[in-house]
């Protein structure tokens, strides 16, 4: 093994944990607060059970804008936000507060988008049965997206695995960061590689999980 | 049952359904308004099998979803089983739609869940039965269509007609007083409808079940309904029974009361050279 890589072995274990620890959050997160977003947002939208366009079009531009800002600019604005809730402007659990805040928007859309895929009929033939929208999105819209959302996740994922590299900015650390340090800004080609392999096998690892779950819970 | 019958409903076939001057109009895309619905009133007696046929366009399926108010109507008052729907709550309105059963065209089953599931789904929504009495009721719904031994597969699994029937049972499950359908058999073939049309008549016969049926099947109305109404641009321009043999032909006012006398006199003469046939024999 080359000495470059024997250096960094103890800070790369770390560095796998600190990505880890902010895609945990940033996920919970967007499940948490996205998924339920993006069920509003499609209840809200037009010719749904609770349409409401003036509702229906202010959350859909605060979605839009959140998701307009480049990460990395996102991560710097938002600085004074994550002081006050992580207590801390650097580190993982500080960088989990941006990635969260860019991952809400991200999968609620993701969510909205699936949900309509979701055949009207089923929905109303739902109505016709009286359900009321509770038992709709519990018993008819999650049960009928589920896959659909599970790709979804799976997607929102990979995109984060990445995103969480340019947490390093403010100290986040994790796998990216490891790379631009040594391999990009020190030259280290060899350290460079491993990162970048370590990151291929994770992104393969979320999509063969992901496609497995969503085609075990898909019935159709 | 008992008691379900309203007191206003004392006549000799109390109304399972009664619309009085029902409207409903919707705004094209082009900004004008489209009347689906103009001022109809119609009765459909308890344990009744009643079509309401008419080209498409003519406004039958607005009609029957105004029954359960999927559609909300402009004007006028709709009774089932005595109660007036339009002025109900939502709460209200919820469960209201329990006594009504609804099947649709395109089957509407919820495909990533079982045939138990979805025929539980109603029983469930509701909330008040117990999971042992959801599981015989739900038993007892399949054993009725006949696909007991499809209980635990999924709607993919199963061929059209066998679809429309778990359709069908689900929509039974709570004892609905009346089950609306809306083109039930049109995505199917003829043998699959033959299965479906035998079902619908058994559930009206042994549950006196008040069924309206849309369609634009003329086979349809003749192998099941009692009572037909001919839909033409949003009014009713008929009704009629569906078995009188006399020839009506010039009494009848459009072309498909005219078509379904055409076939009931044909049934006739059908019969009389079978007759024949079997004399001479």
């Amino acid at each position: 093994m080359s000495p470059n890589i024997v250096a960094i072995l103890p800070e790369l274990w770390t560095a796998i944990g600190q990505t880890l620890l902010m895609l945990g959050i940033g996920l919970s997160a967007a499940v948490l607060l996205g998924g339920p977003l993006g069920v509003l947002l499609f209840l809200l939208g037009p010719g749904q059970s609770l349409e409401r366009p003036a509702l229906f079009g202010a959350i859909s531009w605060l979605v839009n804008t959140v998701r307009s800002f480049p990460f990395i600019i996102l991560l710097v604005a938002l600085v004074p936000l994550t002081r006050l809730i992580a207590g801390t402007s650097i580190g993982p659990v500080a960088a989990a507060v941006p990635l969260s805040l860019a991952a809400v928007p991200y999968f609620a859309r993701l969510v909205e988008q699936n949900l309509r895929d979701v055949p009207r009929g089923v929905i109303e033939a739902a109505h016709a049965m009286g359900a009321s929208e509770w038992q709709i999105v519990r018993r008819v819209l999650l049960v009928e997206a589920r896959s659909g959302l599970v790709l979804g996740l799976t997607v929102l994922a990979i995109s984060f695995l990445s995103y969480s590299a340019v947490a390093g900015v403010v100290g986040g650390g994790g796998i990216g960061d490891l790379a631009i340090r040594y391999g990009y800004y020190r030259f280290q080609t060899d350290v460079m590689v491993l990162t970048v392999a370590i990151l291929i096998v994770i992104v393969q690892l979320i999509q063969f999980a992901g496609n497995g779950i969503a085609r075990r819970l898909d019935k159709r | 049952m008992a008691g379900a019958k309203s007191p206003q409903a004392s006549a000799a076939t109390p109304a399972a359904i009664r619309l009085e001057g029902v409207s409903k109009s919707y705004r094209l895309p082009n900004g004008t308004a489209f009347e689906a619905v103009k001022n109809v009133s119609l009765c459909v007696p308890q344990g009744d099998i009643f079509g309401l046929i008419g080209t498409s366009g003519a406004g039958k399926s607005t009609l029957l979803r105004l029954v359960n108010r999927l559609e909300h109507p402009d004007a006028g008052r709709v009774f089932v089983g005595g109660r007036e729907i339009v002025a109900l709550g939502k709460a209200e309105l919820r469960v209201a739609r329990q006594s009504m059963g609804m099947i649709f065209q395109q089957f509407n089953l919820l495909q990533n869940a079982t045939v138990f599931d979805n025929v539980a789904f109603p029983l469930r929504i509701h909330g008040k039965a117990s999971p042992g009495d959801v599981f015989r009721r739900v038993r007892e719904c399949l054993d009725l269509v006949g696909l007991l031994d499809k209980i635990d597969s999924h709607p993919a699994q199963l061929s059209g007609g066998q679809k429309q029937r778990v359709a069908i049972a689900r929509a039974l499950a709570p004892r609905p007083e009346v089950l609306l359908c809306d083109e039930p058999t049109s995505a199917l073939d003829s043998e699959t409808t033959r299965s479906v049309l035998d079902t619908l008549r058994n559930v009206n016969r042994r549950l006196g079940v008040t069924v309206l049926i849309v369609t634009h099947e003329l086979a349809v109305v003749r192998a099941l309904c009692r009572k037909v109404a001919v839909m033409e641009g949003g009014e009713v321009a008929e009704q009629f029974s569906v078995d009188e043999t006399e020839p009506y032909r010039e009494c009848r006012r459009t072309a498909l009361g005219r078509e379904l006398a055409r076939m009931a006199i044909y049934a006739d003469v059908q019969n009389d050279l079978e007759r024949l046939d079997a004399a001479f024999a």
